[in-house]
């Protein structure tokens, strides 16, 4: 079974959201999302600055058998991208919620996080797929 | 969609943990619990067992079956000696290709191994055009794969025989008690051996073989990555109808002695028009290796344009090599923007990628010639 943290909120396209406490959040795709894709090589980045909507593509995920997109969890502006990835897209496979993390946002409303799913309920849906 | 079909090795590939999907009409392993990337690298360094019996394995028998066979392929397939393979083409009047396959000489008879998802198209344009006389045989036989710098060890425990055989012969064999034909050849670019067994020792030889401490199961990921880098065409994608041998770069695959002024010049679909491309070399397009530079995959589909921007091509095979460590591909491009080194350009979502036209194979092959 995949790992699912219960610290951390999740979306019906699987990435996974971390609430860092001071209107921020770190995003990735979690260990079920990466599991399916197989092995990543490559991850297309978001640019600083950008601000995104919920819901929009902001990146890319390539891994040896097909591109995946990224999804924004919720509104912000990105404030940093995990350039180690650059090099070493593999992170992404090996530690889904550590050094495998993707982007930070800067919500603009941080509210919006109880809309995402709980642990359990993210659960549920990996399961059922 | 009609029921998919199933290899003698389902259950093994079940029990494997194997991701199955649905291929040419299989239900095929892409891919086990170790992964398209492990599987790969597992293939370049040691040894990989891979299932293939998906392909269809043809006996074609009659008065002069080679002469048959040289009515439907450029091959030189009358000069091909018994207990050899050989790589051929079957063209179509307007000089594509209508599919590949592999033509091995058995003495009284030709075996033939031609791709899954062509076999039925296959097997009724032979019998279409063969002659009263020749019969033609749909073989129940499981085909596997051993492949790897590490084949030729294993095999030697198994069958020291087998090991005699260099790259594109093929001899009829007994490994561990089970009776294969064998060939020492692959898709991988790397030594190796495929195995043609009876459905019913399919299982008992690939367990046979799996339980040698080098050997791991690989799926039919790693099977494109591994033969992306090799430089090998893969039917539906790098040729097809709308190609023809010379755009692909497949001249090899056209004997001499079927070549103008060849003994047996022409004679078989499309010869008029592929013989004169390999005279004149007039075709406007061409078959090439391109070499990414970042690590974006550039897939099948990417157009290619050059550095003043105008469309030259697209890509019809590509990923990311895991033993070349860039992203490799392969596609047609014009003439003009065909000699290695040039630069090229791939749209990627968007984006203009710089890519290097490069020479296949990307990695060395390890062939076995003796």
């Amino acid at each position: 079974m995949s790992n699912i943290p219960a610290n951390l909120r999740y979306t019906e396209s699987h990435e996974w959201v971390l609430d860092n406490g001071d209107g921020t959040v770190t995003l990735g795709i979690t260990d079920h999302a990466q599991e399916a894709l197989g092995d990543v090589v490559f991850v297309e980045l978001p640019e600083v600055g950008r601000s995104l909507d919920a819901g929009e593509e902001f990146g890319v995920i390539e891994s040896v058998k097909a591109a995946s997109d990224l999804y924004a969890p919720l509104a912000g502006e990105v404030i940093e991208a995990n350039e180690a990835l650059e090099d070493a897209p593999e992170t992404v496979n090996e530690a889904p919620y550590e050094g495998g993390w993707i982007a930070k946002l800067k919500l603009a409303d941080a509210a919006a996080l109880e809309g995402l799913l709980d642990a359990e309920a993210y659960a549920k849906l990996a399961d059922a797929e | 969609m009609s029921q998919l079909e199933k290899t003698p090795l389902y259950d093994l590939h079940v029990e494997l943990g194997a991701k199955l999907v649905p291929f040419a009409g299989y239900e095929m392993p892409v891919q086990y619990p170790l992964g398209v990337k492990k599987e790969h690298e597992h293939t370049r360094t040691a040894c990989g067992l891979f299932d293939v019996s998906h392909m269809g394995q043809l006996i074609l028998r009659g008065p002069d079956p080679a002469a048959a066979l040289e009515a439907l392929v450029p091959a030189d397939i009358v000069g091909l000696p018994k207990g050899m393979q050989r790589y051929a083409l079957f063209t179509n009047p307007e000089g594509g290709i209508l599919d590949d396959l592999m033509v091995v000489n058995g003495g009284d008879h030709l075996y033939l191994v031609v791709n899954a998802a062509c076999k039925a198209q296959d097997i009724a344009h032979l019998e279409a055009h063969l002659t009263a006389g020749h019969r033609l045989e749909l073989l129940d036989r499981g085909l596997l794969a051993l492949q790897g710098p590490q084949a030729a060890e294993v095999m030697r425990r198994l069958c020291p025989e087998a090991c005699e055989l260099v790259f594109m012969q093929h001899a009829r064999v007994t490994i561990d008690g089970v009776e294969a034909w064998v060939s020492r050849s692959g898709y991988t670019g790397e030594d190796g051996f495929e195995i043609s067994v009876a459905a019913a020792d399919s299982e008992t030889l690939a367990r046979r073989l799996l339980a040698e401490a080098e050997v791991e199961a690989i799926g039919l990921g790693a099977r494109d990555s591994l033969r992306l880098e090799a430089g090998l065409c893969l039917y539906g994608h790098d040729i097809d109808t709308a190609t023809t041998p010379v755009e692909a770069g497949l001249i090899w695959a056209i004997g001499k002695p079927r070549r103008l002024g060849g003994e047996r010049a022409g004679g078989f679909p499309g010869a008029e028009l592929i013989l004169q491309q390999v005279q004149d070399k007039d075709h406007r397009r061409k078959r090439v290796g391109l070499l990414g530079e970042g690590r974006a995959p550039v897939r099948e589909g990417a157009e290619l344009y050059n550095a003043e921007g105008e469309r030259i091509g697209v890509v019809t095979s590509g990923g990311f090599g895991p033993s070349v460590g860039k992203p490799v591909a392969m596609g047609y491009v014009s003439i003009e923007a065909s000699a290695p080194e040039t630069q090229v350009f791939a749209e990627v979502r968007g984006k203009r990628l710089p890519m290097t036209v490069s020479k296949m194979p990307f990695v060395t092959p390890g062939y076995y010639r003796g």
